[in-house]
């Protein structure tokens, strides 16, 4: 018990300092979210999120992110016990989920680009592949840099230090779940009401 | 967007500078460069630089970095000043004055731009990293690698800044760079993308300094120190760094999205295409007034710090200042409108953002209020720091009224865009943040260096700039009030301006007659050091932490790392011992501190290349920084040796040494 108490004061810094950070990414976000919502509206004669979204698609998309914070939650309850397999297996499974994810958005993006309707098209537009863009440049940043830690865990096993980086990692990825969830709703969700 | 894959992006000879005022700018920034280079290698300091102060991680190295850079631009920016005052004390009816339409936009823009993020920013995060650690008994801040990077960042941003000199031209949008002007169409060159860059690259070193510092403000705190111990000065940092990790992300979206617009013909503020122009004025006001109370709420600290030991008393009202400068940070994002009153929101959203306004000027007033009665009856010490202080109380509350009056809105329509307006938030900046910090350089300077500044060339500078501030500005305010709009580079012998700006031109002078005599100071302290040398490392009576260390400061900060059980506590310390209380025997304990390293200069580079990639649109270059950034992160993550370790008995001996011989501790 007094060791884990020591571990935490230890690393009490970095993590208070990489909370402080994701709510500054939040204000990131919420600066996006408020230019979408001023500009969702000026489609200038272009389709609007009613014509051009598919729900389907974007079901799976969530379900799949979803998902991936699930074994990401596992993974670091295996790392904790110490188990280096299934924290690597369940990361392994994120990993993939995560990939899968992109896939799909990347596919969303180029049928969009494909039919004439790409960030040039109207303000509506732009605001949408900026905000939902930028969710997909986190989960590349975070997806590279689950592929490092890998690395680590596969290399050194599961030290303090690691565990602290996990750990990050891991808020990291449930925050941006939680960013998704929100774009789910304001942009695809509202977007299929009709006009 | 085609130019993306040339070798060269638009690159090219014809970005040189052609007529002769630009040409001298770039002449100024690279011989400036060079003559460095040339001292450091006939003085053979090359490597001093690099293993003292470029790598340190020790955070009043730092400090010290920060505010040198800050001070070249106080020099580079007020230059950029004089041109204007130069120009508009000639340009009348046939004459023309000396610069083109074009060039005086860039040095308008220029002027404000460097004057705020990076000559009132630098100063600011200099200062906060020399005292607040010193100030809560902390070694370190909480993430030094991490201080090490913002620097960089920051230095980027003004190598950005300059090169615009040399290569290419700078934004001639401002120093907010509103659209549709700022958009490509009606800036299609490279001017706007430097202003951008060198912003978001700065912006971020900013972000980066807001989240180490408040982390080292909640997590570092000495023993005994809760949070209603803490020092005035720790307690602004806090309420600034707070307001930093707020605003900061917003301007990064902000110039990102305009730079989407210029770069991949997006629509979010562009006149046609469904963007909307005044969301930009929104977000970046979103930003840029809690930026305002980032820069002021530091040096109302150095106020705070200032008059209670120049007064040889406790600070009056202490939780009352704690409560206003919360009050001024939540209060802070609830006023953005008041900067574009007359964008058409109607009377009751302007309505609002005037009250909210009005009662902003409230917490301050407490402020203002409070650093009198310290004073009063007080056994003033009326040195270089107290004279700042009430050179600022003057200004600053005249300038506060203006600020009241243009809060109401009606009035605000007759005044938006006039140098009223320019008159009013110079006061502001001037005599709050730049007053403030000089008060702090001075107060703070025997600290660091071991010698005190001379006192007699600090008085005369002082009174140079406060005449040469009032004979600049309030010919500005009538000016103002008499139509004259911001940002004139021509006007009609009809209006009658002329003698004013005469007037305010020979202010000008004036201010830079003060900054000379600044420069010259701290030439002659240093030539008489020894005269002027601080032995007892508490120098002004103090009554916070740092001044309980030897000065200049060792690079541990403290032997011992200090336990308090009040505020005040140096003084409560000082105290005690008049009463001859028992000492306990000198404990000293092994400490490690963090080594030097290289690779936040790297970072800095790797940064930059990315910058100047993305304004001049070579795609290689930017891909090159963005590895070399992320790889040198990884190299930082994965070095095993990345502390020094001082024994306890070797702890002592320095600070024996430090206490005896202040120079020959400073190892």
């Amino acid at each position: 018990m007094s060791m884990t108490a020591i571990v935490r004061t230890d690393d009490s810094k970095p993590l208070l300092g990489f909370w402080i950070y994701i709510m500054t990414d939040c204000v990131l976000f919420a600066s996006l979210f408020a230019t979408y919502a001023v500009l969702y509206q000026n489609t200038n004669g272009g389709p609007d999120g009613y014509q051009l979204f598919n729900l389907k698609s974007v079901l799976a998309e969530t379900l799949v992110l979803l998902t991936s914070s699930f074994t990401c939650g596992l993974a670091m309850l295996a790392a904790h016990r110490g188990d280096r397999r299934q924290t690597i297996l369940w990361f392994v499974i994120t990993f993939l989920l995560g990939v899968t994810f992109l896939t799909l958005e990347a596919t969303e993006f180029r049928h969009f680009v494909q039919m004439g309707d790409s960030w040039r098209r109207s303000g509506f537009l732009s605001a949408f592949f900026t905000l939902v863009g930028t969710h997909g440049l986190h989960i590349t940043v975070g997806l590279s840099w689950m592929l490092i830690m890998l690395f680590e865990v596969i290399h050194k096993g599961l030290g303090r230090i690691t565990i602290r980086r996990l750990t990050m990692l891991s808020m990291f990825w449930h925050f941006l779940d939680i960013i998704w969830i929100f774009i789910f709703t304001i942009v695809y969700l509202r977007g299929a009401i009709a006009p | 967007m085609i130019e993306f894959a040339n070798l060269l992006g638009k690159l090219s000879f014809n970005q040189l500078p052609q007529d002769p005022v630009t040409a001298g700018g770039a002449a100024t920034v690279v011989g400036g460069v060079l003559a460095v280079a040339v001292a450091l290698t006939y003085f053979r300091r090359w490597k001093w630089l690099w293993k003292e102060w470029l790598t340190s991680l020790d955070p009043k190295r730092i400090g010290v970095m920060y505010i040198v850079v800050a001070v070249v631009m106080l020099v580079r920016a007020g230059v950029d000043a004089l041109m204007m005052r130069a120009q508009q004390a000639t340009s009348v009816g046939s004459s023309h004055g000396f610069l083109s339409s074009n060039h005086f936009q860039q040095i308008f823009s220029a002027h404000g731009t460097i004057m705020i993020f990076f000559v009132a920013m630098g100063l600011m995060f200099g200062l906060i990293n020399l005292v607040m650690p010193m100030q809560i008994g902390s070694r370190d801040v909480a993430f030094p690698f991490l201080n090490s990077i913002a620097f960089w960042l920051f230095f980027s941003g003004v190598v950005l800044v300059n090169l615009s000199l040399v290569i290419g031209s700078f934004s001639a949008a401002g120093w907010l760079a509103y659209p549709p002007l700022s958009e490509l169409r009606y800036s299609p060159g490279v001017g706007v993308d430097y202003w951008i860059w060198s912003l978001e690259v700065a912006g971020i070193g900013s972000l980066l300094s807001g989240i180490n510092f408040l982390t080292t403000i909640i997590t570092m705190r000495c023993k005994g120190m809760s949070l209603m111990k803490m020092p005035m000065f720790v307690w602004s940092v806090m309420g600034a760094m707070t307001l930093v990790v707020f605003a900061f992300p917003i301007l990064t979206v902000t110039l990102t999205l305009l730079y989407l617009d210029r770069t991949f013909g997006m629509h979010f503020f562009t006149a046609g295409g469904g963007g909307n122009m005044m969301m930009y004025v929104n977000l970046i006001w979103a930003w840029g007034h809690p930026e305002v109370y980032i820069l002021i709420l530091p040096a109302f600290g150095v106020f705070s710090e200032v008059v209670a030991t120049l007064s040889r008393k406790r600070l009056f009202g202490y939780t009352s200042m704690v409560w206003a400068i919360w009050a001024i940070v939540l209060l802070s994002f609830t006023v953005w409108l008041h900067h574009f009153f007359t964008m058409g929101a109607g009377a009751d959203v302007n309505g609002f953002f005037g009250i909210t306004t009005m009662i902003i000027a409230v917490p301050t007033g407490v402020k203002i209020f409070n650093w009198l009665f310290t004073m009063y009856r007080g056994r003033i010490l009326l040195a270089t720091p107290m004279w700042w202080f009430i050179g600022f109380i003057v200004l600053f509350t005249i300038g506060g009224v203006a600020g009241v009056l243009l809060a109401i809105p009606p009035v605000d329509f007759q005044l938006h865009n006039s140098l009223f307006l320019v008159a009013h938030f110079h006061t502001m900046i001037v005599s709050g943040v730049l007053f403030g910090y000089f008060a702090a350089v001075t107060y703070w300077y025997p600290k660091f260096t071991g010698f005190r500044l001379n006192e007699r060339l600090g008085g005369y500078a002082f009174w140079c700039w406060l005449i040469g501030f009032i004979l600049a500005f309030v010919p500005l305010y009538i000016l103002g009030l008499m139509g004259a709009t911001r940002r004139l580079d021509h006007y009609s012998a009809s209006t009658g301006w002329w003698p004013l700006f005469i007037v305010a031109g020979i202010g000008a002078g004036i201010i830079a007659i003060g900054l000379a005599t600044q420069i010259l100071q701290v030439i002659v302290s240093i030539v008489q050091r020894k005269a002027n040398q601080d032995n007892t490392g508490d120098p002004w009576n103090g009554r916070t932490l740092e001044w309980s260390t030897p000065s200049p400061a060792p690079f541990y900060n403290f032997a011992i790392t200090p336990e308090v059980d009040s505020r005040d506590p140096f003084w409560a310390m000082k105290q005690a011992r008049k009463k001859n209380e028992k000492h306990e025997p000198l404990v000293y304990q092994a400490i490690n501190l963090p080594k030097n390293s290289a690779i936040g200069i790297y970072i800095g580079i790797f940064s930059f290349l990315i910058g100047f990639g993305a304004v001049w649109h070579i795609l290689w270059l930017c891909i090159v920084g963005l590895i070399g950034a992320v790889s040198s992160l990884l190299v930082r993550s994965y070095t095993k040796d990345t502390e020094r370790h001082i024994s306890a008995t070797e702890l002592k001996e320095l600070d024996h040494k430090a206490r005896t011989n202040p120079k020959e501790g400073y190892a």
